[in-house]
């Protein structure tokens, strides 16, 4: 933690003084945010855009005339200049096909989009480097990845999977198709009032028949933070492996997927300042060796006959066709930004203001919020407010601007749980502001007034 | 902007707070349920229809889900008595929009045009046209 004095002053104020030291992102004293906000606001002009126009035309436009608030960063995050310029430069400097080419740009391309996984592996605490990381489209493909290339061949009738009820549809749909096919069994392990995992339910659903258990490594409904080392530890116990969904957590906090154990992880780069159509899985080294490819094509294959074919080495036995050449190139840009911060530094400012709305929104009586307590969850707040469809609300707030999700967030089955079809979620990045919370909570007393 | 809504005038309250023909009819002609998956609204409309088969006489409805998805369900059940099968099939979005008297945002109409499909689906499985359980507008999630 950076900010000496965690005396909440607020972010109102000219700032005086720019007391960078050595990390020029964070600023040492006088902010009251582990990260220095108005700096990092620069980044990203589209925060600085109004909102509320036609929209058949993307971008500002005359007719928009109210400021953005967007507290919508678990589906996806802004893109920083730094990223788009990476991007922009690829392809107005070197853009060409990757592998197979000998000629000078496709070299440079090659070595930019190989090293952007050495870049992700190190991001995520993978020794083993590029060959532990392959690149998908999504955390969704990712697990996709594993479900067909591992779960067809490895599960069958007695075997089981262990999911959670908090799953995302990435995880959860995957799973509980694949084992329809497969014969096996998809268990979920409960959640408690709080939104935790029941972790003796964990250990009795987690037996000789498991052969995978997956779960989210932070709720993108609840901001539940689960204890995925003891899980891996249990799966590990029964000769299971583990698969944890990443989505939420690599890009808001530091992540060791060594120190974790997990044997696969997953994420994706549009929520953590890079690009959209990128995600990376990481598996260990061993098992992706034995795993077949999921799919087939060009780039992946080493000989190929009219009988048989061979495939290319980790990690682009995994990565068949043209990849997603400009998007790696993006994730590394985004990867440099966020380490240029420091996610010790991302991750106190997104409990900071988790708690923050946690505790404005828990002071309404008309407000139920899903989950666990305001000082352990990820930087996401899902709720309902009382009397109001969370899709009207989410309607009425974005009159005034405040850019919310409101929708089942990709986890039906637990909403189902909670009872409630639909929730409000507000999620929280680098560049918001207990400010803008304000916002969200005055939006709502719009709401009461109208539906009263 | 200030405190007011574009979308959430008077009568689309009014509508959502205070349900006309809220409920069940006793004897309905037809009646058909639809959701839409992403909201989980749920509408089920009830028609009765005259004896000459085609003019609708008296519609019902019942559900739950946002504002926008009841009050028009609500005032359709208001609108629709009067015209016939054929009429009633050849409501489009343009009429809903008109009947609810304010722009909708595209990510909210199919909240909005529930009830008629559902209407529309309810007179076609009752004319033997289609066969399906449930009307389901497309989950964009």
């Amino acid at each position: 933690m950076y900010a000496t004095n965690i005396g909440f002053v607020g972010m109102a104020g000219p700032k005086t003084c720019c007391a960078y030291g050595r990390n020029p992102r964070v600023m040492e004293v006088q902010e009251s945010y582990p990260v220095d906000v108005d700096s990092l606001r620069a980044d990203f002009p589209i925060l600085q855009r109004k909102v509320g126009g036609d929209i058949s035309t993307p971008g500002e436009g005359d007719d928009d005339t109210v400021p953005l608030v967007y507290l919508d960063n678990a589906a996806t995050s802004h893109t920083p200049d730094q990223v788009v310029d990476a991007i922009a430069d690829y392809y107005r400097e070197y853009n060409s096909n990757v592998h197979r080419g000998i000629h000078h740009l496709s070299q440079e391309a090659s070595v930019a989009y190989e090293e952007a996984h050495d870049r992700v592996a190190e991001f995520i605490g993978a020794s083993g480097g590029r060959e532990e990381v392959a690149f998908t489209k999504n955390t969704t493909e990712a697990m996709n990845t594993v479900a067909y290339a591992w779960g067809l061949d490895e599960l069958g009738p007695g075997d089981s999977v262990v999911l959670t009820e908090m799953e995302h549809h990435a995880s959860l749909v995957t799973w509980q198709q694949i084992a329809k096919r497969t014969g096996a069994e998809a268990r979920y392990i409960r959640i408690d009032e709080d939104g935790r995992l029941d972790m003796e339910h964990a250990k009795e659903l987690i037996d000789d028949s498991t052969k995978m258990v997956s779960v989210v490594h932070i709720s993108n409904t609840l901001g539940t933070v689960n204890p995925v080392s003891d899980l891996a530890d249990m799966a590990h116990d029964v000769g299971a492996y583990i698969f944890v969904d990443g989505a939420q957590s690599v890009p808001t906090r530091p992540v060791d997927v060594e120190a974790i154990d997990a044997d696969f992880y997953a994420f994706s780069g549009h929520k953590m300042c890079g690009p959209t159509g990128i995600g990376a899985l990481y598996g260990k080294r061993d098992l992706l060796d034995e795993m077949q490819p999921y799919h087939y094509g060009g780039s992946m294959i080493r000989r190929v006959t009219f009988d048989d074919a061979t495939w290319e080495d980790l990690p682009w036995k995994f990565e068949a066709g043209t990849p997603p050449i400009a998007q790696g190139v993006g994730l590394a840009a985004a990867i440099e930004y966020l380490d240029d911060i420091g996610m010790e530094n991302v991750q106190a400012h997104e409990e900071l203001l988790a708690e923050y709305a946690y505790d404005r929104l828990n002071e309404f009586d008309d407000i139920e919020i899903y989950g666990p307590p305001g000082d352990d969850r990820g930087g996401l707040v899902s709720f309902n407010l009382d009397g109001v469809h969370a899709h009207d609300l989410s309607s009425i707030l974005n009159e005034q601007g405040v850019a919310i999700r409101a929708g089942d967030h990709c986890t039906q089955p637990l909403h189902d749980k909670l009872g409630a079809a639909a929730s409000t979620r507000a999620s929280f990045y680098i560049y918001n502001t207990k400010a803008e919370v304000d916002k969200l909570v005055d939006g709502l007393e719009v709401a009461r007034d109208l539906f009263a | 902007m200030g405190i007011g809504s574009d979308m959430y005038r008077q009568q689309i309250l009014d509508h959502y707070k205070n349900p006309r023909n809220h409920g069940r009819l006793d004897e309905p002609t037809f009646s058909h349920t639809g959701e839409n998956p992403s909201c989980g609204d749920t509408i089920t409309m009830d028609v009765q229809l005259a004896d000459d088969g085609e003019t609708i006489e008296r519609v019902a409805f019942s559900g739950d889900g946002c504002a926008i998805s009841q009050a028009s369900a609500s005032m359709l059940t208001q609108r629709l008595p009067g015209t016939t099968l054929s009429e009633l099939e050849e409501m489009d979005t343009d009429d809903i929009t008109e009947m609810l008297g304010v722009d909708i945002s595209p990510m909210r109409i199919k909240c909005a045009v529930l009830a008629r499909q559902v209407a529309q689906d309810g007179a076609k499985i009752h004319d033997g046209e289609i066969e399906i359980e449930k009307t389901k507008t497309e989950d964009d999630d």
